[in-house]
């Protein structure tokens, strides 16, 4: 009755395999389908107003090269905005990859991050660990940029 | 080797007290979610934020502890100097909540670490020393935070992600026990100390389901060491197991002959309303500590409770061995009470 796993040599009473398909039987999934409808619902609307500031700033006479920057700076300040007034994470867990995957999502690591670790100082802790989270898309992005930079300098 | 000279042992793993140590003056300090809970009335402390005018969260944990350990002090109505040995944990780096809040206190302190186990860990511990005579009086007490823990174990407490179903939350709280030689309470009358168990489940959202195979292990070898069955209590209650682990460890211990499905609660599954958006349920080492020293310690002094086992489970995995990619090993530890 007892299983015994030689590899950590202690008394199981069931089998590791058996617990990993009572896991795969038994957690909930995630409901996939309502995850990607409310997450392109909302991307979607990040998007449409992202748009409308956009055409905003062009009917202020900007010309289209220029008007992207102010664009994303505002997406970039309501995200921090809204990660300090503590609800950012609130509409995350609704809405998922659709405020993630956008500026957004870049936005709320970077200010969550440097929120939390104001307490361990200006310099060690806030400016040391407000990247944490978010360096990976600027180490990958940057990867990204020049491996791509290489092969279109080549073709 | 020298036979051991006593035969308060049983079995493997258990340990039956002769006098048994008496359970005195609970002391329970409350978060905001927990305040809004279904348990709310029978602690004795609400804090109405998280930060509770301190500077961080850990140290808000820490007054947490001070006010559960001194309102214990004071319903004994004894002093520290009185309190031979003071024996605490938490979940955070360095049990630093533990020790900061027994810098002020100047009681002879023993800080140990079995995260969530550590109430019973604690109870047990000081009930052996009580038992052999070390001690007249010992204070026990843990504490959890939920923006300490989840700092610490997951992401910053703002940032957005989703949580799966079967995560939990962390509860924020602090408990604190006297353990006493005489006096009107529950009495510890044996301690099953557990093994750790791995079930190597990696995930460290799926806690409950990593810790039920230590929980099984545990309640599993107390009923064969001390010849029981599940019918010899009126309630098993475990840690903070939630909604999926309360499940898997009711399955492992069915599938060994022991039913204990009928009589069997987790503290986690109890200490919030559905509605509070918890998933799984709560977890921490304040989870059990609240729920047991706050609900069923009265339920036990209104003798609507006789024979209880408490078991409080700890998943013993850090963020480093996580990243890593190791499993999550666990542990849990039994103890009988008695009224």
């Amino acid at each position: 009755m007892i299983y015994s796993s030689p590899d950590k040599g202690a008394h199981f009473l069931v089998d590791r395999r058996w617990v990993s398909e009572w896991t795969g039987f038994k957690h909930p999934r995630p409901p996939v389908f309502k995850n990607a409808v409310s997450a392109f619902l909302f991307g979607g609307l990040v998007c449409l107003l992202g748009q409308l500031v956009l055409e905003l700033f062009l009917s202020l006479g900007m010309p289209q090269q220029q008007a992207g920057n102010p664009t994303v700076a505002i997406f970039i300040f309501a995200a921090a905005l809204l990660t300090g007034l503590g609800v950012f994470d609130s509409i995350a867990q609704v809405a998922g990859a659709g405020v993630a995957i956008p500026v957004t999502g870049f936005a709320n690591s970077v200010t969550a991050m440097a929120i939390e670790f104001r307490r361990e100082g200006l310099v060690q802790g806030t400016a040391s660990k407000m990247f944490a989270l978010a360096g990976p898309v600027i180490v990958f992005g940057v990867v990204t940029a020049f491996v791509i930079g290489i092969i279109s300098a080549i073709l | 080797m020298q036979k051991l000279a006593t035969t308060k042992r049983a079995g493997r793993q258990s340990v039956i007290m002769d006098k048994g140590t008496a359970l005195l003056y609970p002391a329970t300090v409350a978060g905001p979610k927990e305040s809004l809970g279904p348990l709310s009335t029978f602690f004795d402390r609400h804090c109405k934020d998280n930060i509770m005018n301190e500077k961080s969260f850990e140290k808000a944990e820490c007054h947490m502890m001070e006010e559960a350990c001194h309102l214990s002090l004071s319903k004994a109505g004894l002093t520290p100097e009185e309190v031979d040995y003071f024996i605490a944990g938490d979940l955070l780096n360095q049990i630093i909540s533990a020790s900061y809040c027994s810098r002020r206190l100047s009681i002879p302190y023993y800080g140990i670490y079995g995260a969530c186990s550590t109430l019973t860990e604690s109870m047990a511990l000081g009930s052996k020393m009580i038992e052999g005579g070390f001690a007249r009086h010992i204070l026990v007490a843990t504490s959890s935070h939920n923006c300490s823990a989840e700092r610490q174990y997951r992401y910053p407490t703002e940032y957005g992600h989703q949580n799966p179903g079967y995560s939990q939350w962390t509860v924020t709280g602090a408990g604190a026990l006297l353990l006493g030689a005489a006096g009107d309470g529950p009495r510890v009358e044996s301690i099953t100390t557990g093994k750790v168990v791995d079930a190597e489940i990696k995930d460290p959202f799926a806690l409950g389901t990593a810790m039920a195979p230590a929980a099984a292990d545990t309640i599993y070898n107390h009923f064969v060491d001390l010849e029981r069955d599940p019918s010899y209590y009126n309630l098993i209650v475990t840690g903070d197991l939630g909604a999926m682990g309360k499940k898997l460890n009711e399955d492992i211990l069915a599938r060994n002959g022991f039913n204990i499905a009928p009589l069997y609660t987790d503290c986690g599954v109890m200490i919030y309303y559905p509605h509070q958006k918890v998933n799984a349920g709560g977890s921490g080492c304040a989870c059990s500590a609240l729920v047991f020293l706050g609900y069923f310690y009265k339920k036990m002094l209104d003798r609507e409770l006789r024979r209880v086992l408490l078991v409080a489970t700890g998943a013993l995995h850090s963020p480093t061995s996580v990243m890593q990619g190791e499993s999550i090993p666990a542990v849990a530890h039994a103890v009988s009470l008695e009224i």
